[in-house]
């Protein structure tokens, strides 16, 4: 008897909980692909993967004229400029939203003192307004400015500012979060203003990790803006569009290289952005 | 009175309960230390005392206020007041050790000043002078990360000295410091308490530091306060029976062994023979 009680003691009492929740993912995602319609086989049966063949085959070789040349060199900046045009925006718009929603830096928390409730309220309140501002894609914001601004970049430079406002916002607050969180408490504990705790004691621990997301968002701006350029904001998705209307496989080849080009140099700026503030 | 627990109680909210009807009141300028085994609470009673957390029961008061009676803004005032050495340095890795010693003094310092000090420090000298008495004037521009445990919690402690509180409350301060670093740590902080009228409260888990240093000692065990006396009449049965748990050594940092003998007499060395 004493050797059953031993044995059970033995045992992981995580042991049962982890098994559930394997099953229990295991039996929510298989709807799921129900769902998407996921069946990769079709890819490759043989009617199918001709028509991709020939469609690809479209793509060779990348156009090299001069003359498209120069369009694509002034679509690349227009969209180099979308993107980081919208970023600086969705900066300006994400900050201050962080700053009052991260949970490391509330006063009232500690204790739980005065203001609990409130601070409690106003971070509720940025929580769910970047929400609102992602909830939304990008490219449904471009489609409406559109109407409203005119074909062009413009459009595109708010609707990346509204969205990515809103996912800048939120992930830089779980950075914040997730990284050591004592020093600037240590500081709230002993008198200090919240702008300067989050100076001196979170962004030195966190200022890699924001740094490398922020690049990255950069990057995806980039491949929103293309997207968006399809609705007509203007940039290299644009030049897709028309080239892919024109059937024009050739150019499409060479735009798509170009988009290589880039994200190649946004890991580049992010490797050295993270060398710099090791 | 400058610190005034009352029958203070500490439930953490997982329902564990940290401390049981503690209560010490200590005159401004006046020193004691708090020994006992790891898990006793000490940890929780200068948190507590800091207004870092909140009691369950019981009431504080300290610098003539009641911390948590008081206004968002007055209490941060108070705070500013107050310094608490962490055992655990809360030092980022990546800040500069003269930024560190100097935020100490961020409770005092407006929003701009504290920000012009992160392009240039705002007080070299003053930081540098606080480091020069814990040894590490030399470390001043170096970066938090390539300090040594010990060098690090000498920062922590620069940092509080450098903030200049009313209040001092030292958590374990010399955990990570050899015999003779911790000795000097010590001597700076009861310096600091004689110079500035700072009323000192430390957690000590070295007995012999505590023997030294203080003229005034609490036992805690439990969560409970097991013994408050001088220093003079604490026996080395009191000490014995407080570590009862831990085995029969009693720990110490090998500062003043004669005093922990089983027929010592518990009085400590005057000041001058200290220093």
């Amino acid at each position: 008897m004493n050797g059953a009680a031993a044995q059970a003691r033995l045992r992981d009492p995580q042991a049962l909980p982890r098994a559930t929740a394997l099953l229990v993912a295991v039996v929510v995602l298989w709807p799921m692909l129900v769902l998407a319609e996921f069946k990769p086989w079709a890819l490759f049966e043989a009617g199918n993967l001709r028509v991709m063949s020939d469609f690809l085959a479209g793509f060779l070789p990348p156009v090299t004229s001069i003359e498209f040349l120069g369009l694509l060199s002034k679509a690349t900046l227009q969209t180099l400029a979308i993107a980081t045009a919208g970023i600086t925006l969705a900066l300006l718009l994400a900050l201050p939203l962080t700053f009052v929603m991260t949970e490391a830096l509330s006063i009232s928390r500690i204790g739980p003192g005065r203001g609990r409730g409130m601070g409690r309220v106003v971070r509720g309140a940025a929580r769910l307004l970047l929400l609102l501002l992602r909830a939304i894609p990008e490219v449904v914001w471009a489609l409406v400015l559109v109407r409203a601004l005119g074909l062009g970049p413009g459009a595109g430079v708010l609707a990346i500012a509204i969205t990515y406002g809103g996912m800048l916002g939120k992930v830089y607050a779980e950075i914040l979060e997730s990284s050591d969180t004592r020093p600037a408490r240590a500081l709230l504990e002993a008198g200090s203003g919240r702008i300067n705790a989050l100076l001196y004691g979170l962004l030195p621990g966190a200022a890699q990790e924001l740094a490398s997301y922020t690049v990255y968002r950069w990057e995806c701006a980039v491949r929103a803006s293309v997207v968006m350029g399809f609705v007509g904001a203007g940039g290299l998705g644009q030049l897709m569009d028309q080239s892919m209307k024109m059937l024009n496989g050739g150019e499409a080849s060479t735009i798509l290289l170009t988009f290589l080009l880039l994200v190649l140099l946004a890991d580049f700026l992010s490797a050295s952005l993270r060398r710099l503030l090791a | 009175m400058s610190l005034q627990l009352a029958q203070l109680g500490l439930v953490h909210p997982n329902g564990q309960r940290a401390l049981q009807r503690v209560s010490l009141s200590l005159a401004a300028g006046g020193r004691l230390a708090v020994i006992g085994p790891s898990g006793a609470g000490k940890t929780s009673l200068l948190r507590l005392a800091a207004a870092a957390l909140r009691p369950s029961e019981g009431s504080i008061g300290a610098l003539g206020a009641s911390p948590w009676q008081l206004s968002a803004r007055s209490l941060k005032r108070w705070r500013a007041r107050v310094g608490l050495i962490h055992q655990a340095p809360p030092i980022p890795p990546r800040l500069r050790v003269v930024t560190a010693v100097l935020a100490g003094r961020l409770g005092a310092w407006s929003l701009q000043r504290g920000l012009a000090s992160l392009v240039a420090p705002a007080d070299i000298a003053g930081a540098r002078a606080v480091l020069a008495q814990l040894d590490l004037a030399d470390r001043l521009f170096e970066r938090c990360d390539r300090l040594s445990g010990g060098q690090l919690q000498r920062v922590g402690i620069a940092r509080v000295l450098y903030q200049r509180p009313e209040l001092l409350l030292a958590d374990e301060p010399v955990s990570a410091l050899d015999p003779a670093l911790a000795d000097l740590a010590l001597s700076q902080l009861v310096a600091q308490s004689e110079r500035s009228g700072a009323t000192l409260v430390a957690s000590l888990h070295a007995v012999d530091l505590a023997l030294k240093w203080f003229p005034r000692i609490v036992g805690m065990r439990a969560g409970e306060v097991v013994f408050d006396a001088a220093t003079a009449s604490v026996t080395p049965q009191m000490l014995h029976e407080l570590y009862a748990t831990e085995g029969s050594m009693l720990p110490t940092q090998g500062v003043a062994p004669q005093l922990l003998a089983p027929e010592a007499h518990l009085v400590p060395l005057p000041h001058s023979v200290c220093r």
